[in-house]
């Protein structure tokens, strides 16, 4: 996008933090995002420039699609935390580093083959339950990345978490899928 | 490419000036078109003082189309050019379309879409749904007593990207300008939420003629934002009544029908559905051509059995919707039923029982579309002031993916993402020395390309020779605000670059749309390349207007030189706009727009830089 160049200091090509005007932190308040995000999807949407020609048109895509892409990475607290780890140099790897403990790795493993017979079996209760365990297990992890990358500065621990998190995260979106197939 | 902006050459449009601007709710079974008049959204009726308008449409051999209750009146009579609930087939193969077997029409499986052969010649669902536009078009004009600046029209949330594209070739083939496509529970939702001004989490329930929607969306003061989306673009009433025609023959043990007789049950199938909105049971009663009667009786009960997994269907899609918003029924605030067939009494009971509230009724179902469009057609044509204004985010209802190795999709960008959005995905070479691939662009939710809808495929051709998988292929998704999806492609080791804008296999080509423009031009015996001059200089008007106005608002972040630079081309387009030349026009716009680029890029750098100072340049209220 040739305009970045010829904009010094741009919002647009700065980090997603910085687009919305927030400290750089794992700690969110998560109305306060919402209100930054509206405010600036309010300022550059397209739907601001339906009367103006097509270049500011495109303008206005580019942007509201760059703000858009700011809030779903930071409205998630995993996504957040392995955008924030990325930007401190701490890069979690999650598609590549699969270096992991074995006893979660086994653990793991075994929760999702349990849930696969569950939705062979129907077992509505079973995944609820699951579900339910897993969310916890979930929240708590959020919890902690709080903890390790804000005020401990943990950031390689953090990273592991968060390696740890993106598998979580994974097998809730098959237990919902599971959840939908026995129950439709 | 803007269409229908005529203005007077010494016309020239004042800022602030009122639009005129409409909303169109193209449905299944009827259109309406509305507009806001005095702050009130209206909805406009014919010269009879009907509202509604038909969406039929009846050609004749001397190619006449009629369009309405003028066409309605032939559905039976003449069944084969009389097309109803021409929706179903737009953006659709032949393939897609359900019970096309009982339908009386002599379908021709062209390549993208199916198009309808009829005493008029071949017609595509676009240009019968445009016959249908340009009838809402002038409606508009009549009641406005102008030119209309723009339109929104709506779609099914869940229509996909051939549908929307579908949709706005057909507005764009009737002459219209189109602001926006709006999701229609979205719509509806505006309608609601400012009439009544609501907060909270709102569930839109819309059962049209033959679309379902379920939007999820989060209502704020000045905001409307859309949660999550589902449905079903091929379920609605028209499933209802196919239901009671079905049983209808089933019970009076019917050999085969003519046409004629096939109509007239449809007919008298939907009748009687519409009856049991109000009593308890619905006589049925036809004379055949073959002289044959059938005398039944549809008691509540019985329609509530053979429609039971049809509403079944929309109960599954709202709870999908509902998990995809994260989100539990306790925490939905209100349920606001849409659509002509949310009249059945069934619906109604249904959808309390799931969501454990009665279900609001206070807007009339069939019109609330409509409005909401009209009004947000009011505020895209600029005519509402700041800080009266709200902010619309939408999302797209279906993921966009691509083809990879054994015919699975890998996701690009998932379903309920907030639009505008891009995603890109990178892909390599599997062999070596390989030097073309080619990219297949799907959308739907299964991990099989087979059961998804084949958007567009095209041959990235180029590729320099490597060794397989050292090549870069970075795809990128983009769907804009319409909802429309375009691709480009670009290999990344090298830098080589091939960029090519892909528009569905379902869409039309550009040229396609212009010759289709210039038949209905030699029909209505208007000058093709006059109109498009006209719109070329309402179009360079604009751009002058939004340039002047926005040249007040921060001409300080221009350098003098900068400044000359756009005020010389400004000055050159104002002096060629009213020439008749339209590759000088052409040049002149391209030339202003070229100067002003960069200040576009840093006027909106800097009004977003400021958004969190306390002293924005535009009207914040969020």
């Amino acid at each position: 996008m040739s305009f970045e160049n010829s904009v010094p200091g741009s919002k647009f090509s700065a980090d997603h933090f910085a687009l919305l005007d927030l400290p750089r932190q794992q700690g969110l308040d998560s109305a306060e995002l919402d209100r930054r995000f509206r405010r600036v999807q309010a300022l550059v949407h397209p739907d601001r420039y339906v009367q103006a020609g097509d270049a500011q048109q495109r303008l206005a895509m580019q942007w509201a699609t760059r703000v858009n892409e700011a809030y779903q990475v930071l409205k998630p607290p995993g996504q957040r935390a392995l955008y924030l780890l990325t930007l401190l140099g701490f890069d979690p790897q999650v598609e590549s580093n699969t270096a992991m403990p074995v006893a979660f790795l086994m653990q793991q493993m075994e929760f999702r083959e349990e849930v696969m017979a569950a939705r062979a079996a129907s077992d509505e209760v079973f995944l609820e339950a699951a579900h339910a365990t897993l969310h916890r297990d979930i929240t708590e992890a959020h919890q902690q990345l709080i903890t390790l990358i804000d005020h401990q500065h943990d950031y390689k621990t953090a990273a592991e978490l968060v390696r740890k998190l993106m598998f979580q995260e994974k097998l809730l979106h098959e237990i919902n899928d599971a959840l939908e197939a026995v129950t439709s | 490419m803007a269409l229908l902006q005529i203005a007077e050459p010494d016309e020239s449009v004042a800022p602030h000036q009122h639009r005129l601007a409409i909303g169109i709710d193209l449905g299944t079974t009827n259109s309406l078109v509305a507009t806001v008049r005095s702050g009130m959204s209206v909805v406009l009726s014919d010269e009879k003082g009907h509202p509604l308008l038909p969406s039929v449409v009846r050609y004749s051999a001397d190619g006449k189309a009629d369009v309405g209750y003028a066409a309605e009146f032939w559905k039976s009579l003449d069944p084969k050019n009389t097309i109803v609930s021409v929706k179903r087939f737009m953006g659709r193969g032949h393939a897609d379309i359900a019970h096309g077997e009982t339908l009386p029409y002599d379908f021709v499986d062209a390549q993208g879409m199916v198009k309808i052969r009829t005493v008029a010649g071949i017609k595509s669902p676009v240009e019968i749904s445009a016959e249908i536009l340009k009838i809402l078009r002038l409606r508009g004009e009549a009641a406005l007593g102008g030119e209309i600046t723009g339109a929104v029209i709506t779609v099914p949330a869940y229509f996909d990207d051939a549908q929307r594209q579908a949709t706005k070739d057909a507005a764009q083939l009737a002459g219209l300008n189109v602001l926006r496509l709006l999701n229609e529970p979205t719509a509806a939702a505006i309608a609601y939420g400012l009439d009544n001004a609501a907060e909270g989490i709102y569930a839109i329930f819309d059962l049209g003629g033959g679309t379902f929607d379920i939007s999820v969306l989060r209502l704020a003061k000045g905001i409307f934002e859309v949660l999550a989306t589902g449905g079903d673009s091929a379920l609605g009433g028209d499933d209802f009544d196919h239901r009671v025609f079905c049983w209808i023959i089933e019970q009076a043990g019917l050999k085969p029908l003519t046409l004629h007789d096939t109509r007239l049950l449809q007919g008298h199938a939907r009748e009687a559905k519409e009856y049991l909105s109000q009593h308890g049971e619905a006589p049925i009663t036809v004379k055949l051509s073959s002289g044959e009667y059938v005398d039944l009786v549809l008691t509540t009960d019985i329609f509530t059995e053979i429609t039971r997994t049809l509403v079944q269907k929309t109960l599954s899609a709202t709870k999908k919707a509902l998990r995809d918003a994260g989100l539990t029924v306790a925490e939905v605030r209100g349920v606001v039923m849409v659509g002509g067939s949310t009249r059945m009494p069934q619906i109604q009971r249904a959808v309390g029982e799931l969501f454990k509230q009665e279900p609001l009724n206070n807007l009339d179902p069939d019109k609330v579309v409509a409005l909401g469009a009209a009004m947000q057609a009011n505020l895209l044509a600029g005519n509402r002031a700041a800080g009266d204004d709200w902010l619309l985010l939408d999302v797209i209802p279906l993921s966009l993916g691509l083809e990879t190795m054994g015919g699975l999709v890998e996701k690009v960008i998932p379903r309920n993402s907030t639009i505008p959005v891009a995603r890109a995905q990178e892909f390599t070479t599997f062999k070596d020395g390989q030097t073309a691939m080619s990219v297949h662009v799907v959308q739907g939710e299964r991990d099989l390309v087979s059961v998804c809808r084949s958007l567009a495929r095209f041959e990235l051709r180029g590729i320099p020779p490597m060794v397989a998988g050292a090549a870069r292929i970075r795809v990128t998704f983009q769907v804009d605000a319409d909802g429309l999806l375009s691709v480009s492609a670009r290999e990344q080791t090298t830098g080589h670059e091939a960029r090519i804008e892909v528009k569905p296999s379902y869409g039309l080509t550009d040229n396609e749309i212009s010759e289709m423009l210039k038949d209905g031009f030699s029909h209505a015996r208007e000058d093709a390349s006059l109109r498009a001059l006209r719109e070329l200089q309402v179009e360079a008007r604009r751009l002058l207007e939004a340039i002047h106005s926005a040249l007040i608002g921060s001409a300080e972040i221009l350098s003098p030189g900068e400044r000359a630079r756009i005020d010389a081309a400004m000055l050159h387009l104002q002096n060629v706009v009213d020439s008749d030349d339209r590759p000088v026009i052409d040049a002149a716009m391209n030339a202003l727009s070229d100067a002003t680029n960069a200040f576009a890029a840093r006027r909106m750098d800097q009004s977003v830089q400021q958004a969190f100072t306390g002293k924005n340049i535009d009207q914040v209220t969020l």
